[in-house]
Formats: C-alpha cells, sequence, structure tokens
C-alpha cells in the first residue's frame, strides 16, 4: 500500500509538470485552434534562462522564474508575431507547419554556441531538498511547491478567463474571430496576451522541471511537450481545467506503467492512450461534441 | 498580411550574403584538395568524435590524444604524410553515418580513427568496411563493433569489450564488495547500456548473485522516480548503472532523493570531468587505465599530456593516443598507403607497447587487455582500487 502511495505521489509530481506546459497548448489552441508545436521548446527556453537566473547571475529563485517568465512571454509574443500572425487567414495546415519550423528553430538556434550550446548542463538545486516521511510514504518539498504552483496558475486562470475583460474578449475570439472584430475587441491583441500568457506557463513549468529533474539541454523540450500535447488532448483541447486532468491521468499512467507492468512500455502505452482517445472521443474527456457551424 | 518591405530587402541581403560566403568556402577547399595532390606520399586520416552533445568530454579527450599521437610522430611515418581530418557525430548515429560517408568520399581518407560511443561506431565502421577503409575505435566497447556477425577485418579498437567489462563489474561487485543482490538501470536503445548490464547480469548470477531489479528507461528520460521507488523497496547491495556520465548523474541524484544507499557501480562511460562528482561519491566504475598506475608509461604519458594541456588525461585521451599509435605503426609496418596493406599490418601487430597495456589483437581485432576499477571520489579525482586480468 505504502508502495502504490508513493508511486502516486511520483505520478503527481511528473504530471503536475505536465499540466504547466498543457496549458499553454491548450490555451493558444482554444483561442486561434493552432497546435503550437513550439510550445515545447518555449518550455526549454525558460528553463535555461530560468537556470541562468539563479545559478548564475545570482538571483534569487522567485526573480530568477519571474524573470524567465517574463522572457518566454516576449519570446511567445513574437513568435505569434512573426510566424503565426502573417499566416492566420491561410489554411490551418500552413501555421501547423510554421509551428513546426519555429519548434525545429528554437531547438537548433539554441544549441548554437554562442546561445546556450549543445551540452547537457547539472542544474544545482537553488533549493534544499527536504522528505518528509509520512507512514511509509515520502513526500519532498519540491513535490509540494510543483503540487501549490500548479493548482494557484490552475485558478489564476480560470478567475483570467471568467472573471475579467481580457478572459472574456479570449472567449469571445475564440467563438469567431469575425464577429469579435465586429463587436469592437482587439482580436490580434487578445491573442498576443494569450500566448504570452500560455508561454509565461511553460517557463514556470520549465524552471519547476529543471530543479525536479536537475539537468538541462536544448532538446528537452520535445518529450514533455509531445506528453502534455497529448495530455491536452485527452482532457479535451481548448479546456483548461481539460488540461490539468489530462495531464494528471498522464503522470499517473507512465508511473504505474514503470511500478507494474514494465519501464519498457511507458512511453508507448502513453501514445496508445493519445491514438485511442483520438478515435474514441475525439474532443477529450471533458470536451463537448459541438455541431459545425454552418 | 504583408512583410514590411525593410524586412524583406534585410532577408535578401542576407541570404545573398550566405550564398556568396558559401561560394568562397567552396572554392577554398578545392584550392586546398589540388594543393594536396602535389605532395606525393601521402595519406589522411580521418577521426570522427563526439566533440558536442551530450558526451562531449568523451569526444574533446580523444581529439587531444589522437591530435598529441600524430604531433609526437611529427605528421609523418617514414616517408609518408600524414594529414588529419576532424569531424563531430555528436554521438549521433545517424550524423556518425554522415560524417564517415563524408570523410570516405570526399575527404578520401584511407584510415579512421573512431568513433568513440558504440551507438555510432557500429554504423559508421559498417560504412568503413564496405569501402576498404582502416578503422580503429580507441573506446567502442560493444561486442558488434569488429563482428557483425562475420568479422569486419577492416574494424579495430583499441578497448576491451562490453561483455568482459560487465563481467568484470560483476565479479568486483560479487568478491569485493560482497554483494548478493543487484539492480539493474539501462537504456533499452544503446547497445552500450543494454550489453553491459546483460554481462553483468550472467556474471553476478553465475557467481551466486541475485538481481532485484532490471529497470530500462528511454534516451530523453528524466523521470526515473517510479523505477526507482521499485528498486528502493528491494534494498540491493548494489546499484549497477553501465551508462553514459551524464545520465548516470541524474539518477544517482534521484536514486539518493529517494534514499536508496546501495553501491553504485558501472561502466567506463562514466570517465568524465562533467559527472557529478558529489552525488556519485563513492561508486566504483570498471576503466582502462589508471593514471595512478606506476608503470613507467604510464607516467611518461601523464607528463606529456599534462604538459601540453594542463590536465591529466582520461581514459578517453588515452585510449585515444594508443589507437592512433597502432594505426601509425601498422602504417609504418605495411610501408604504404594501401589501406588493404594497412589492415594487414595492423593484425600482425605483436606485443606492442602502448600506455593502457601491450596490444595483440587476437582473431576478432579486439586487443587482449586487462581492466582496472575506479572509485570516485569528492574532490573529482579517481582512487585506482584494482586490477582485474582477462
Amino acid at each position: 500500500m505504502d508502495y502504490f502511495l508513493n508511486q502516486v505521489i511520483n505520478g503527481l509530481q511528473l504530471g503536475l509538470v505536465y499540466a504547466l506546459i498543457a496549458l499553454g497548448y491548450t490555451m493558444v489552441y482554444g483561442i486561434v485552434k493552432l497546435i503550437n508545436f513550439a510550445h515545447g521548446d518555449v518550455f526549454m527556453v525558460g528553463a535555461f534562462v530560468g537556470y541562468f537566473g539563479f545559478a548564475h547571475w545570482g538571483l534569487p529563485l522567485p526573480v530568477a522564474i519571474l524573470f524567465s517568465m517574463l522572457t518566454c512571454a516576449i519570446l511567445g509574443v513574437v513568435i505569434e508575431r512573426l510566424a503565426y500572425r502573417p499566416l492566420r487567414y491561410a489554411p490551418r495546415i500552413m501555421a501547423l507547419i510554421s509551428a513546426i519550423g519555429v519548434s525545429f528553430f528554437l531547438e537548433y538556434f539554441c544549441s548554437l554556441r554562442f546561445v546556450f550550446g549543445p551540452d547537457y548542463r547539472v542544474v544545482e538545486r537553488p533549493i534544499q531538498t527536504v522528505t518528509w516521511h509520512l507512514g511509509g510514504v515520502t513526500v519532498t518539498n519540491l513535490q509540494l511547491i510543483i503540487m501549490v504552483t500548479v493548482a494557484a496558475m490552475l485558478i489564476f486562470l480560470q478567475y483570467v478567463v471568467f472573471r475579467t475583460r481580457v478572459g472574456a474578449a479570449m472567449r469571445t475570439v475564440s467563438y469567431d474571430h469575425d464577429a469579435a472584430r465586429l463587436m469592437g475587441v482587439d482580436v490580434d491583441r487578445t491573442i498576443s496576451i494569450t500566448f504570452a500568457l500560455g508561454s509565461a506557463m511553460a517557463a514556470l513549468g520549465g524552471v519547476l522541471y529543471a530543479i525536479a529533474y536537475p539537468q538541462i539541454q536544448p532538446f528537452m523540450g520535445i518529450m514533455p511537450g509531445l506528453k502534455a500535447f497529448t495530455a491536452a488532448v485527452l482532457g479535451g483541447i481548448g479546456l483548461i481545467p481539460g488540461a490539468v486532468l489530462g495531464a494528471l491521468i498522464m503522470g499517473q499512467v507512465e508511473t504505474m506503467t514503470a511500478a507494474y507492468i514494465s519501464s519498457q512500455l511507458r512511453d508507448a502505452i502513453v501514445f496508445v492512450i493519445l491514438i485511442v482517445v483520438l478515435l474514441v472521443r475525439p474532443c477529450g474527456i471533458l470536451g463537448r461534441t459541438e455541431p459545425e457551424k454552418v | 498580411m504583408r512583410l514590411p518591405k525593410w524586412f524583406v530587402m534585410l532577408l535578401v541581403a542576407l541570404l545573398s550574403l550566405s550564398l556568396v560566403a558559401g561560394g568562397c568556402g567552396g572554392q577554398q577547399a578545392q584550392d586546398q584538395k589540388t594543393g594536396e595532390g602535389d605532395k606525393g606520399n601521402s595519406i589522411k586520416i580521418g577521426l570522427i568524435s563526439p566533440l558536442t552533445g551530450d558526451v562531449k568530454t568523451f569526444g574533446e579527450s580523444v581529439q587531444k590524444g589522437f591530435e598529441l599521437a600524430l604531433e609526437e610522430a611529427n605528421y609523418q611515418v617514414g616517408d609518408i604524410k600524414i594529414e588529419k581530418v576532424i569531424a563531430d557525430d555528436r554521438a549521433d548515429a545517424t550524423e556518425a553515418t554522415n560524417v564517415a560517408t563524408k570523410l570516405i568520399d570526399q575527404d578520401k581518407v584511407s584510415a579512421i580513427v573512431g568513433s568513440v560511443t558504440s551507438n555510432c561506431t557500429v554504423p559508421a565502421s559498417a560504412i568503413a568496411q564496405s569501402a576498404g577503409v582502416v578503422m580503429i575505435s580507441p573506446t567502442s566497447t560493444a561486442a558488434n563493433v569488429t563482428m557483425d556477425p562475420d568479422r569486419k577485418d577492416f574494424i579495430f579498437r583499441a578497448c576491451f569489450i562490453d561483455p568482459f567489462q560487465g563481467t568484470v563489474g560483476a565479479r568486483f561487485a560479487f568478491n569485493d564488495l560482497q554483494a548478493k543482490s543487484a539492480a539493474i538501470l539501462f537504456d533499452q536503445g544503446n547497445p552500450y547500456t543494454v550489453g553491459l548490464s546483460k554481462a553483468f547480469k550472467d556474471e553476478f548470477t553465475k557467481l551466486g548473485g541475485q538481481i532485484v531489479a532490471e529497470e530500462a528507461y528511454a534516451k530523453n528520460d528524466t523521470d526515473f522516480n517510479a523505477v526507482l521507488t521499485t528498486i528502493a523497496q528491494k534494498k540491493p547491495d548494489v546499484l549497477y548503472l553501465p551508462d553514459y556520465y551524464q545520465k548516470v548523474s541524474l539518477i544517482g541524484k534521484q536514486a539518493r532523493d529517494k534514499g536508496i544507499t546501495a553501491a553504485f557501480l558501472g561502466g567506463d562511460g562514466w570517465d568524465s570531468t562533467e559527472l557529478d562528482y558529489a552525488t556519485m561519491d563513492g561508486g566504483y566504475f570498471t576503466a582502462h587505465y589508471s593514471g595512478d598506475d606506476p608503470r613507467p608509461e604510464v607516467k611518461q604519458w601523464v607528463e606529456k599530456y599534462e604538459k601540453k594541456y594542463g590536465s591529466k588525461p582520461d581514459s578517453f585521451a588515452t585510449l585515444a593516443y594508443d589507437a592512433t599509435k597502432l594505426l601509425l605503426k601498422a602504417i609504418e609496418d605495411a610501408k604504404s598507403t594501401d589501406p588493404a596493406k594497412i589492415k594487414e599490418a595492423m593484425q600482425n601487430i605483436k606485443d606492442f607497447p602502448v600506455v593502457s597495456g601491450k596490444v595483440t589483437f587476437d582473431e576478432q581485432g579486439n586487443p587482449v587487455k586487462s581492466a582496472v576499477i575506479l572509485q570516485v571520489q569528492k574532490d573529482k579525482t579517481y582512487k585506482y582500487i584494482t586490477t582485474i586480468e582477462p
């Protein structure tokens, strides 16, 4: 039983980090119907900037995280401005291909010597790990920090989307771009804000990830990005609670597969789930099928 | 939405600039080639090693060893002049295939020193073999580097092989560490770690030990909490981690986080200045040579290397130096730049003294050598523990 609970906590830690990335995927998809494949790489940039912040420039951790979030927010807006906005009224496949291009660009640009370099870097943890033993279950302060952060972010995003003017604009834009424009909503600005928010979230995820699994490199965003994307689809892409729910399920599935079936099967099973969800319930767990608008 | 005019202009200007620059590069390369033709009796030796990427310290050390050996020979064997061509494979199998093809087809090398990691050397050696180019890998320990399934007769190596290394690790764990149980974590996509863990498992069980867990992961995995929780519960005496330094450091850290106190044990992939020494402190690994070895060849070599580069040579630098020496010896014996003759001479080398021991190749192109066990120290050094004969 202790063993099972320990594994649940392991899965929770993994799932919550996926959740932070999945939030960005889902927000961007919700508003512009674009799968932003560069999102995992924004996550990587966030991890690197955060790492430089606390390990090299001596910033306190919260400042380093804020700085990293700010940098990535700007990066997200720039990516949207240069790579997606010009293609907004082009066929959707174009934007998708552009997103893949941006993803590769970020990976290889960051591997250049004068940017981050191609090497693996060991991250010195800026906070001392404290382990608590509750019965047979071990919890670390790190897991607690990640948990609280994700919960706070989830609430914050729900608040922004449903209780603020910007959120109202987002919902309007996601419903219909042209109608929103006719109603006086600044569509471009709203989309930029969405990208900024999503990218900042990815940066936060990146820094937490780098602290939890203390090693970073320019291609580190690919797998978590794919997993988070799967999570977003699983929970119902476009829905903020769906992203978190999907990510938590993914974390548990991965951990339980490794714990009870075989560590060799973890990735295989995760992606089988993606295929099954797309075949059986394409709108995801929390999603509702809507009739096509005419 | 249209791009602003200045942006388009800038892009066009940049593109045309790069075109001009590229053209110049091509011109230069051509000049060099015609220049080389006049030199007459010369041979080109290629080096393939991971100079960037996740095991870049291996590649950097190998390049230092390789260049030192050539410098000592003054880039000449008898009246044959030597030119070097250096290529980076990033420890990526596809890239290794690309650079091997480039070295052979474009640079026309007759011999290659490399590559460093087995996952690169295996595909690159297939190319060298079919092109009839001699290749000697300094450090690739996978069994199928020289045999696949028949002997690739142009391919040699300067190090012992994985089955031997894993066996030595198991014997050390059982006999010296008195371990009764062991857990293994390995990368299922890398022949190096698969080979080591298999050899370790076979020997350890044969000796009477018990493997309590055998867990696989993928190259890009970073979360090992699930399997480490399983392992922590089974309380093994030894945790065998036969991967490269960066992955080992990451797993080691998470293992200690999970409260696993088992001794860490690994292979020569640990040998790097970027190993996380604080975490891996007290861990043991099988290596090719020890800088503390009292033999005069080793002392001389360490002094020479320190004078030139200001640091102590690791196994990778040493083996690259040895491999290059062996190749030069073969060229000298063959008195020819013909790869087929060099290959013959290489196979016939008998008891040639190099830093890591005396080399004679067996019929599979592997040198017969002993292994040493080193212990990781917090202060970024290795302590010599013991030598284990084959």
